[in-house]
């Protein structure tokens, strides 16, 4: 570091990491949540980096042709649908392993994005509006940071509804029950199969939702390089919390600033180690994927059926 | 259909259930041939048999979870066909598995309230709260509503299980071994009560069993199964527990058992120092077990499943780590390793051999040679393994131990449990044996199988090795053992010569008393 940081670059850096988590962190709760709703019901789909991509990919191109940025979004999550609801399909097959085809949709996903998403790189499509929350602080900076996006609202909202539906619904209950033994749901006269399909199908959803605030928000445009990852992070995200829908919020959110950090760091005239601090998110991940991996507490509250705690 | 039985339950009556004619075969395989009970309603049914004999067909016929060839069903004099457990479940037919259904994440609450077929979309906790209640009131036994299920005993979630037969008021009850996971004392606990219920015309129970002294004591009528054949029923109160033994396993010959040789004192062997291990959640499983075992002797360890017995077993084996204490042979340290085993003659026979002590896909001749494979006659040089000595071998293994199997070259896998069992044994009673450290060594086997491998244990306790038998099963414990010592909470709470103890003191210190 050449110069002490004044206490005005500090508070700069840290409100700008206070915006940067909230945007960052929204793709990763959207995922997260998938993810969560997913291996809650037993099963783990790691295609859903390809659901998030082609989820971007539709959005952009729906975007562009529609004009509405929110009809894009719908589209995503229908991108994200179908891909979660194939995997579900060839998962319900004898002896095929959820895994093996997780990592083949996640190619297959990026694959499909690439390959229709060709003439989308060009054009500018609308973007979703941010909502302004912090016009009335006077400062530029505050204000800029508290530009929400209303994804992320919805996330947290979801996040709750998730939260609560898992203690107090029907459908919650039962998809706890084939997650944790699914002998016992099959007993019950449960078709196992079946909520597993509906629980990845969703979870595709929320995946292809979390690609279309890739491209329609932030970062905001469709390329090849648009996602770093972030689906496959959110995967080490649920196990960190541990399965539950509010932690996923938080969780995302610690992912959003470790995210923000180099940027914000560079909003202030830190480019020293700039590269360092952007890959904070993927150094988080391994040391939460080493730590939970050791953590006896998580594996307590792991779902029984996850073929990773067999 | 109702499932909430808020009103006086005894004002419903028990179900009468007869079973007419049922047959099921599985290719060529007769699994049940015309076989009929007779289940009166309030009565306590017991149905015997051994292993394979076909009990699980009748009741799976029954459950509908096997459409069967022939045969009818009646319920209350009236002809009923149950196609799905779901039809069953409509008749008001129930039934608690020998492995639970609860889910382990949710609450005993919320296990009962999932279990209901009209359980509404959106569950108002508040009023479930309050129906529950009511309905607990009205039962002989309680379980915490709000308790995780993995939380909760193996009695409890056994409780928990009835009170879900009942609070979706299925009141004709299958239940399949039920207390092999209890202590004596919530054994008699609970059939106590459910014998009650039956009395008070409450509900009708049928129930898979093979304790004799259990349906001697509740039971009210038995039929027998053999080889899917009925081969008796009478009633329990008079029929002697030979008379029920001798219809269960026929002429079968059951060798004599080897006898407890008297042996001069011996010498110390194994002794365990303040043995700590913990579970896979990290949790103690064992908390400073200390145990002295002397050359010819069996040390009976017994205790309720789950109290620690298994990880103690996988200590000496190997198999989980220690967190504290040490085990010493003849004074000497003995860590488990493969060439300790081999030093100090160290051989164990561990419960579930397929799963613990046999790689199920590899041959007969193979896993018989896995303490020999790297000695002479079959490796030499240490490294050049010649299958010539190994199949050798274990022809003369199988002859002498009586395994069933195909050729030395079968799969271990394609044996039947028994075979499996002695196949390990011949592995590992076959030389010099010091130490032997047997689990469950009979769980699941028929009569002769049992006789055989309970026999093989004697002689190697009368050839001077120490044993450490751990067991589910008291009988096979008082049968075997000089010793008998309780684990209770992961640890050795009680310890006495046979001789000197009975059945009462010690399910007194299973139950942790």
């Amino acid at each position: 570091m050449n110069a002490t940081i004044s206490d005005g670059a500090m508070v700069t850096a840290l409100i700008a990491m206070l915006g940067g988590a909230i945007r960052v962190s929204t793709p990763f709760m959207f995922v997260a949540l998938g993810e969560c709703l997913t291996e809650k019901s037993g099963r783990i789909n790691l295609g859903l980096e390809g659901s998030l991509v082609l989820g971007a990919m539709v959005a952009y191109a729906a975007s562009y042709l529609t004009g509405s940025p929110w009809t894009g979004v719908l589209f995503a999550g229908c991108a994200g649908l179908v891909l979660g609801a194939l995997h579900g399909f060839i998962c319900k097959l004898p002896k095929v392993n959820d895994i093996a085809v997780g990592i083949a949709f996640m190619s297959f996903g990026t694959g499909l994005a690439f390959f229709f998403g060709k003439p989308y790189i060009q054009p500018q499509a609308p973007r979703l509006e941010a909502i302004h929350l912090g016009d009335w602080t006077g400062d530029p900076r505050l204000a800029q940071a508290l530009e929400v996006n209303p994804l992320f609202f919805v996330g947290v909202g979801l996040a709750l509804f998730m939260a609560w539906a898992f203690r107090n619904t029907r459908f919650g209950l039962i998809i706890r029950m084939t997650g944790d033994s699914a002998a016992a749901a099959k007993a019950m006269g449960v078709s196992v199969d079946l909520v597993r399909f509906i629980a990845t199908a969703v979870g595709g959803f929320l995946a292809g939702i979390g690609g279309a605030f890739l491209s329609l928000y932030y970062p905001g445009s469709w390329n090849q390089g648009l996602s770093s990852g972030q689906g496959l992070m959110a995967v080490a995200l649920v196990i960190f919390a541990r399965w539950g829908p509010l932690r996923c919020i938080l969780a995302a959110l610690l992912f959003g600033a470790a995210g923000a950090l180099g940027p914000s760091l560079q909003s202030v005239g830190i480019s020293q180690g700039y590269y360092f601090f952007n890959a904070a998110p993927y150094i988080l991940t391994l040391f939460i994927m080493v730590a939970s991996a050791r953590s006896k507490a998580a594996a307590r509250e792991a779902p029984g059926e996850l073929s990773i705690t067999k | 259909m109702s499932a909430l039985p808020l009103e006086t339950p005894s004002a419903k009556m028990a179900p009468s259930l007869s079973a007419h004619g049922m047959t099921k075969t599985f290719g060529a395989f007769t699994a049940l041939g015309d076989v009929s009970i007779d289940v009166a309603a309030g009565s306590f049914h017991a149905l015997l048999g051994e292993n394979g004999a076909g009990k699980s067909t009748l009741v799976k016929c029954i459950m509908g979870f096997y459409s069967p060839d022939k045969g009818q069903v009646t319920l209350d004099g009236k002809a009923i066909s149950i196609r799905s457990p779901r039809d069953a479940r409509a008749h008001g037919i129930g039934m608690v598995y020998q492995h639970f259904t609860l889910v382990p994440c949710l609450t005993a609450a919320e296990n009962l309230v999932i279990s209901r077929a009209d359980t509404p979309s959106v569950i108002n906790w508040a009023k479930e709260r309050r129906a529950l209640d009511a309905f607990m009131e009205t039962m002989p036994f309680r379980v915490p509503l709000d308790a995780q299920v993995s939380a909760l005993s193996a009695g409890e979630k056994q409780k928990l299980e009835i009170l879900k037969l009942l609070y979706l008021d299925q009141r004709f009850m299958i239940l399949d071994e039920p207390t092999s996971v209890l202590t004596p004392g919530e054994a008699d606990e609970m059939l106590g009560l459910l014998h009650g219920m039956c009395d008070r015309g409450e509900i009708t129970v049928l129930m898979i069993s093979h304790k004799f002294r259990e349906v001697k004591s509740f039971c009210d009528r038995f039929s027998v199964l053999r080889r899917g054949r009925l081969t008796g029923e009478g009633d329990a109160k008079t029929a002697s527990v030979e008379e029920m033994s001798r219809m269960m396993i026929g002429d079968t010959q059951v060798r004599e058992r080897a006898t407890r040789a008297a042996l001069p004192e011996q010498p110390m062997v194994l002794e365990l120092a303040g043995l700590c291990a913990e579970d896979d959640a990290g949790l103690p499983a064992i908390q400073g077990v200390n145990l002295k075992i002397r050359g010819g002797e069996i040390v009976g360890v017994a205790g309720v499943s789950g109290n620690g017995q298994s990880a103690l077993v996988e200590a000496l084996a190997g198999q989980r780590p220690l967190t504290d204490g040490e085990m010493t042979i003849r004074g000497e340290v003995f860590t488990p390793k493969r060439g300790n085993f081999d030093r100090f003659r160290v051989f164990g026979l561990p419960e579930e051999p397929l799963k613990n002590a046999t790689v199920p896909r590899m041959s007969v001749a193979e896993n018989i040679a896995f303490r020999s494979f790297d000695k002479p006659p079959i490796a030499s040089l240490g490294w050049w393994m010649s299958k010539a000595p190994m199949r050798a071998k274990a022809e003369d293994l199988i002859a002498r131990y009586r395994v069933k199997t195909t050729s030395p070259d079968a799969p271990i896998e394609t044996l039947s449990g028994g075979n499996v069992q002695r196949a390990v044994l011949a592995r590992e009673l076959s030389g010099d044996v010091d130490v032997l450290i047997v689990a469950n060594p009979c769980f699941g086997l028929d009569f002769a199988s049992v006789a055989d491998i309970r026999s093989q244990i004697m002689e190697a306790r009368n050839r001077g090795a120490a044993v450490l038998l751990v067991s589910e099963d008291l009988d096979e414990i008082l049968e075997l053992a000089d010793r008998v010592a309780v684990m209770s909470g992961g640890t050795i709470t009680y310890i006495a010569a046979t001789e000197a103890t009975d059945r009462n003191t010690i399910g007194q210190h299973m139950a942790g008393h």
